[in-house]
């Protein structure tokens, strides 16, 4: 049993965040009734944030873009839980927001990441966006998003869009979440297929008019080791009739 | 949640940032580019110091800078400035980043560990933060052997305390006591307050 001196001590720790989940839980409790623990936990949180300071970095350009049009999409949290959401989003309807977070929700729990909340959301918001016209395709794709044995993995293409593959072999279906894509040009289109083990199926088609698209892949999943994305003549075709822009096993 | 306690007075001369938070949670999108060009590159330093990976870290750094945006309404300044806010949020994100991906694995590769202290070359240069780091380096210092080793490890690496107790094969309490008092000694050298 941890003593509370042994708590005290954690101050160094915790403000490093090197404590695991539940010392973390309980030195907080303790810190709520010891003063001196939280002055001490304060002033070294201010100490590690010069650490952090120390180790500037320059970000590409390109970042800044991204991160400036991400947020356009990301809804602010309200100041506090009793306050009143923000006027600009008082007209929102209700149904679409509870469908929003409900897939944010389900991402984050497919994902399983802690420390992607912030992407989940943005991502989740994307394809919602993507998917609003089609409630039932919402609620398949939620389905593979929030089954317990989803596993994902993840694609970065050239000119920075990037893609989410979530699979769950219990369902049998998996989900292409596609976020930041280039238009395809004129009379084209991004084509999904399944990859057996070599062998390419086609599963899919991406709508050309939209950057941002969450996909469930048509057949079956558990045979296949992975997907692909071709650029295809409009309609798509039965196999694919050029290299593929990018390649995304299934995670394991 | 796990929300993190920031506090202290302003670790750098940046006059307006508690003002441009505050105009971001009202969803001015001009504030925001504005903090972005404030806080990006520190961000982007402390997550890369944990996570190394510079795609990865790009990703986690975009991460906080939206996490800002969406919370930046709950931010206080009344508990600590905003500069130790977002910093403290990059860590915490960096810190979920590495020990959801490379827990397991880190633990295995104690002796590798030791071989990747930061070293602070491998960030690009900028004018306006060489004193400070020469601060932080000079006080780093002032540390023993073992205090600056655990607290290295755990903030640059993303380590918990146990993890560093295995790194170093030392006793929990030896950890737990080496980063308390190496971090009061950075405190009293910097000169921080709360």
């Amino acid at each position: 049993m941890t003593t509370r001196h042994d708590l005290h001590t954690l101050t160094g720790a915790y403000a490093l965040h090197a404590l695991d989940e539940d010392e973390r839980a309980a030195f907080r409790r303790h810190l709520d009734h010891c003063d001196s623990c939280a002055q001490e936990a304060a002033e070294f949180s201010a100490t590690a944030a010069r650490l952090g300071l120390a180790a500037v970095d320059t970000p590409r350009p390109v970042l800044r873009e991204q991160v400036l049009r991400r947020v356009t999409a990301v809804r602010q949290e309200p100041p506090g839980s009793a306050a009143a959401a923000p006027a600009r989003w008082r007209g929102t309807p209700r149904r679409r927001r509870a469908a929003q977070w409900a897939l944010a929700a389900c991402l984050a729990g497919a994902v399983g990441l802690g420390g992607v909340a912030a992407w989940q959301h943005d991502r989740a918001e994307r394809a919602h966006v993507a998917a609003q016209r089609a409630e039932q395709r919402v609620s398949d794709i939620s389905a593979v998003l929030s089954a317990p044995d989803a596993r994902t993995a993840r694609a970065r293409f050239d000119g920075g869009a990037d893609g989410t593959l979530v699979v769950s072999r219990r369902l049998d279906r998996a989900v292409f979440v596609a976020a930041g894509m280039d238009r395809p040009p004129g009379g084209k289109v991004y084509q999904l297929w399944l990859n057996d083990h070599g062998t390419m199926r086609p599963a899919g088609l991406m709508d050309p008019g939209r950057e941002s698209e969450a996909v469930l892949l048509h057949g079956d999943v558990v045979s296949a080791s992975g997907v692909g994305i071709t650029l295809e003549p409009a309609g798509g075709s039965d196999r694919p009739t050029s290299a593929p822009i990018a390649l995304v096993a299934f995670p394991a | 949640m796990k929300e993190p306690v920031f506090i202290g007075r302003k670790p750098v001369a940046e006059p307006d940032l508690e003002e441009l938070v505050g105009r971001v949670a009202l969803g001015d999108q001009e504030a925001f580019a504005a903090v972005y060009d404030v806080v990006a590159g520190p961000v982007l330093g402390v997550v890369r110091s944990v996570l190394r990976d510079r795609a990865q870290s790009e990703e986690v750094m975009q991460e906080v800078l939206v996490e800002v945006w969406r919370t930046a309404p709950r931010y206080r300044s009344d508990r600590g400035t905003a500069i130790n806010w977002i910093l403290t949020l990059a860590h915490r994100r960096a810190v979920d980043r590495v020990r959801s991906v490379e827990a397991s694995a880190e633990r295995e590769h104690k002796a590798a560990l030791l071989d990747q202290l930061p070293e602070y070359d491998e960030v690009t240069e900028q004018v306006q933060t060489r004193l400070e780091r020469e601060q932080v380096r000079r006080c780093l210092r002032t540390l023993t052997e073992l205090q600056h080793q655990a607290v290295t490890l755990a903030y640059y690496r993303g380590l918990t305390y146990r993890q560093v107790a295995e790194a170093l094969a030392l006793p929990l309490g030896t950890v737990k006591t080496r980063l308390r008092d190496g971090l009061i000694r950075l405190r009293d050298c910097l000169g921080v307050t709360a």
